[in-house]
Parts: structure tokens; sequence; C-alpha cells
């Protein structure tokens, strides 16, 4: 029975999806369902993490098929993390929606598919095989689509178009590789796959693949030049929503990235070196694009395309250092990503504004709330002993260790235009003599709120800036975890004897 | 036969992938359903075409003694089927509710995210 912990946290977003639908004009209800479940989900994740921490990879087959004739799901190291990074974030976030989204958006089911899409995200973690990734990938769109249109506006459904329509071209560019792949190796399981695919002698045909997959998952993960989706739409919905988004949605993306090329398609030559053009240009655009952007959402959406030029910086660089310093900067990221977006919703509720150009003083009014935002800012610039400058030294280690000189040179002046885009934002937002704004009517501002709304507000933010700040200052821990995980990824032979262990 | 298919998926992604670069969001709308088609066929076409063979063990047998229609392709089929449809029907309603809020059906006019929104 224990073997079945992996299902839990999956099992129990599901449960709790369904539970929310019973209650659903209960608002209230739903509201502290959502938030107790959270700390369940929690509880439970950390359950499986502690599970394999100890005791190694964990699978599940489904039905008792064997793999690779049944669906498997696998917890390894990786995969563990990410969902308790998950439960986490998820947790983060009932918090803030419960406080922040309004009740319009609420009665229309908005807890319900907020768990579905947490649901999809455990489940695309956790799988071992590759049409149930799919699968688990339709269950985050379909789920995001409806949160990113829920409310209705003119700009949301704007934004939603473009969303919906890259992301459904991205799945059926995913849909076809795995046609092809399927075509070519005759079989679905990942672990089976890893044995298969390195032995077909057609490889034009698998590069043909691998690049497919490569396209599906890098409109996923927003990377250069698939990302103009992104700063599209990311600030369109509520700040809670978009801080699940940004916080999960294109790191799972990042991840099918890692699992595919650390797995299926290795020591392809052409495929890293395309990965690292990726990656300088990623982190190029987003870092650019930020720069020139004047609502504090678009800034920290450009942000997210310019960060996940470092991930896919050492995906192509596929050395351990590399690796660990690429998972350290992903357990960052998520983090990191989810507060800043809670914070753009803060500022927002003080303001009534997220224009940069109309934002200020912000420091010589709430001094306190400014310096509790300071926290991620700097984690997010990597300011040493802030959670973003530990992973960044593994990247540049490897690069040095690679003697890749361009990819050195990208992650340096990417930080550095983080820097500046983060003063910029400070200078503008914190320290600006503001002008006066109308008062906005029908609108709750922040010092309107009651202390328990107050709290419910600055909770997950602080709790997140915690957890940043146990990132910074337990680097070691950290850089334990990422060891562990590089080294996994490297020597892929453990993911596949978990997943079969009849083949010995 | 096979070759007949392999023609048809070809074309199938050609023009949905055409459909979606035109700038009208019913005919976006189109190119997706036809291009998700076009993926459906593709996956069966993939599994190989074996017509008559059903993939059933004879009796007296353990193994299959002759060549098999592979069965996992079409169960592939049909969850990308279902899901395609769920997807296509919230498409057709986030088109309508697009035409509603902006009054056009120009994917080029739906530029004006500047607004405030909460």
């Amino acid at each position: 029975m224990t073997q079945q912990l992996l299902l839990y946290p999956l099992l129990f977003q599901l449960f709790l999806s369904i539970l929310l639908m019973f209650f659903w004009k209960k608002i209230e209800t739903q509201k502290i369902i959502s938030i107790v479940g959270g700390f369940i989900g929690v509880f439970l994740s950390a359950l499986l993490f502690y599970k394999v921490w100890h005791y190694g990879t964990q699978t599940v087959q489904a039905a008792n098929w064997e793999a690779p004739y049944g669906i498997t799901f696998v917890a390894d190291t990786l995969s563990a993390t990410l969902v308790l990074l998950t439960a986490i974030a998820g947790m983060a976030v009932s918090f803030f929606s419960a406080a922040s989204v309004i009740p319009a958006r609420l009665r229309f089911g908005y807890f319900p598919i907020y768990h579905f899409l947490l649901l999809g995200l455990t489940g695309a973690f956790l799988t071992g095989d590759i049409f149930n990734l799919y699968v688990w990938f339709e269950i985050i769109i379909i789920s995001s689509f409806v949160l990113i249109t829920l409310g209705g506006e003119k700009a949301q459904i704007e934004g939603a178009v473009k969303y919906f329509t890259l992301n459904i071209l991205a799945s059926i560019i995913f849909l076809t590789a795995i046609a092809v792949l399927y075509g070519l190796a005759g079989s679905l399981n990942m672990a089976d796959l890893a044995v298969l695919v390195p032995q077909l002698k057609n490889r034009h045909l698998v590069e043909v693949t691998a690049i497919l997959f490569l396209v599906g998952f890098g409109i996923k993960s927003a990377v250069f030049p698939l990302y103009f989706w992104l700063p599209a739409s990311y600030h369109t919905p509520p700040s809670a929503v978009a801080a699940i988004f940004g916080g999960l949605l294109t790191k799972v993306g990042v991840y099918a990235l890692i699992r595919i090329f650390s797995l299926i398609f290795l020591d392809n030559e052409f495929l890293n070196d395309l990965l690292i053009v990726i990656a300088v240009l990623t982190l190029f655009s987003g870092a650019i694009g930020a720069l020139v952007q004047k609502n504090v959402r678009k800034i920290f959406s450009y942000l997210i395309i310019c960060h996940i030029g470092f991930m896919i910086g050492g995906l192509g660089m596929f050395t351990k250092v590399a690796l660990a310093g690429m998972v350290f900067y992903l357990i960052h990221d998520i983090m990191v990503k989810t507060n800043l977006f809670m914070i753009s919703g803060l500022i927002y509720r003080i303001k009534g504004t997220n224009n940069v150009k109309l934002l200020g003083d912000l420091y010589d009014k709430y001094p306190k709330l400014s310096l509790l935002m300071f926290i991620p800012l700097l984690s997010l610039i990597g300011v040493p002993p802030f959670s973003g400058f530990w992973p960044k030294v593994s990247l540049i280690i490897a690069t040095l260790n690679e003697k890749n000189y361009v990819l050195l040179g990208a992650i340096i002046l990417g930080s550095l235009l983080t820097l500046l885009v983060v003063a910029k934002l400070w200078s503008e937002v914190f320290w600006k003599k503001g002008e006066e704004l109308p008062v906005r009517k029908h609108f709750l501002y922040f010092k309107q709120m009651d202390k328990a709304r107050k709290f419910q507000f600055l909770a997950p933010i602080v709790m997140l800036a915690g957890v940043s700040l146990y990132i910074g200052f337990g680097a070691e821990h950290m850089q334990q975890l990422s060891n562990r995980i590089a080294s996994e990824l490297i020597n892929n032979q453990q993911y596949i004897d978990a997943v079969m262990p009849q083949n010995n | 036969m096979e070759f007949l298919l392999a023609i048809i998926t070809g074309l199938l992604y050609a023009a949905g992938l055409y459909m979606m670069l035109r700038r009208s969001m019913v005919k976006l709308i189109i190119g997706l359903i036809i291009i998700s088609n076009g993926a459906n066929l593709l996956i069966f076409l993939l599994g190989r075409i074996t017509k008559g063979h059903p993939p059933i063990i004879p009796d007296g047998s353990k193994v299959f003694t002759e060549i098999y229609a592979d069965p996992v392709p079409q169960a592939l089929i049909l969850t990308a089927i279902v899901i395609s449809f769920g997807l296509q029907s919230f498409a057709i309603i986030l088109i309508k509710r697009a035409y509603q809020a902006v009054k056009t059906d120009d994917l080029d006019e739906m530029n004006t995210i500047e607004e405030e929104i909460k």
C-alpha cells in the first residue's frame, strides 16, 4: 500500500476539485476548503519527497500492468521536488486568491478549476508515459484557458485568444512528435524509449522528432523565438492566476524538455548547440523586452522569458555542474516568479494601477511592505546570499569548464540586465515622488481592507519570501539536492531500472 | 493506401497551418480543427495499417503468430479526438465572446491591451 503514496498528491487534488464543485455557490466554504486542502497537499507532497529522498525512485504501475505495457507513474528526485514546489506555490496562491480575486470571478468555479490546474501540473511531473504526459498537458491548458478567460473582460479575451492559439498549436506539434516517435520505436513508456531510441538506425528521423518535441515544449516554456504569446497574455488575468501561471506553467515545459533530452534524445551535439543558441537569444530578448515595458506585470512577464534562458542553457551544456545549476535555478525560479506576480497584485491593490509611470512613493508610504517586496526582487537579481546567486555560480563554473564563453557572456549580461530592470522598477515604483491618482469607485484599496483580509493578502507573500530566503541561506541543502538530481539525470540507467526492474 | 493517407495527412497539415496564418478568427479555428485531424490521421498511419487482422491471439497459441493491427494508436487517437472536441468547443465559444468584446473578426485589431485590469 505504501507504494501508492506516489499517487496521493495527485488524487488529493482531484478529490479537492470534485469536492469544491459540490459547493459551487458557497464561496466562503470554497475558500476554506481550498486553503486547508493546500496545507494537506503540501504535507502529502512532503511525505512523497521524504520517501524518494530516503528510499530512491518510486514507481507505480497503473492496474499492475508492468512497464512498458501499462502507464507508469514515476517519482524520482526531480519529480518529487517539483511536486513539492507545486504544492507550496499552490497553497500560497490559494491563500492569495481567497483574498485578492473578486467574488464575481469566484462565483464561476474559480477554485475547482484552479485545483484541476494543480492536478494537471502534479500529473505532468509524475507520469512516466509520454502520451500520458500529453494528456496532463491538455488538462493543464484546458484549466488555464478557463482561468485566463474567467471574468470575460475585453483585455482578458484578447490575451486569451493569443494564449489559446499558440498553446493548442504546441499541443498539436507535441502530439505529432509522439506519433512519429511511436512509429519509430513502438513504445510510449519513457524508460522503454530511453532503451529503444538510441538503438534506432534512422538517426535523421530521430533528430527531426527531437526538433518537433523541442518546438512543442519550446512554445510552452516560452523560449526565443516562440514566446510572443506570453507577454501578450500574462498580464491580463487576475494577479493570483498570473502568479500560478508565471510560477509553474512555463516550468512544466522546461521540465518536459529536461525529461525528453535527458532520457530519450541524448548525446546529440547539434541539439545541444541548438539549445545553447536558443538560451543565449532567450536571455537577451527577454531582458531587453523587460527594459522597455511600462506595466509592472509586463516587466515580470519578460523576466520569466529571460530567466528561462538560464535553464535552457544549463540543459544545453549537459554536464553535471550545469544540470545542478539548472535544477537549482528551476527551484528558485518557481518560488520567486510566483511571488513576483503576487507582489504585482499587492501593488495594484495599494495604488489601483500597475502602470510604472503612474506609480510612485511606495517606500515612503509603506516602508515595511516595501522591504517585504524587496526580498523576492533581490532573490530575482541574485544578490548574494539570496537564492538567485548560487545557481548562477554553478552555471558560470559550468560554462568555464566547457569553455563556452558565448553562453558565459549571455548569463552575465542577462543577470546585469535583470539588475538594471529591477533597479529601474525600484526607483520608479518605490522611490519616485508619485502623483495623486484619482480614487477609483467600487475598488477595494489595500488600506480599506480589514485585518483578516490584509493578513490573507500578505501571508502568502511572506511565506514564499521565507522559502526564497531559505533557498538562499540554506543553499548547501539545495546544492545537495540539485547535485543528486543532476547525477540522476546524467545517469539515466537508475530511472530505467526503477521503471522496468524485470530487465535485469 | 498508406501512400494516399500520407498525402492526405500532409495536405491536412498544410491546409491547417495556412488557415491558422490568416487574419480572421473563424479561419483560425477552422485551421486548428483541420490540423488536429491531420495529427490524428498521422498517429493512425504510423501504427502501420494492417487490414483484417485484429490483435487477438488465436486458440491454442500463446503469442501472435502472424502480423496484427496495432491497437495502441487507435486508443491514442480516441483520446486525442475527445480532447480536441473539448478544446474546439471552448475555442468556438471564445471567438464568439471575443467577437462580442472587440466587435471584429480581425486578429490584427486585437491589440488594445493597454488598459488596466483587476
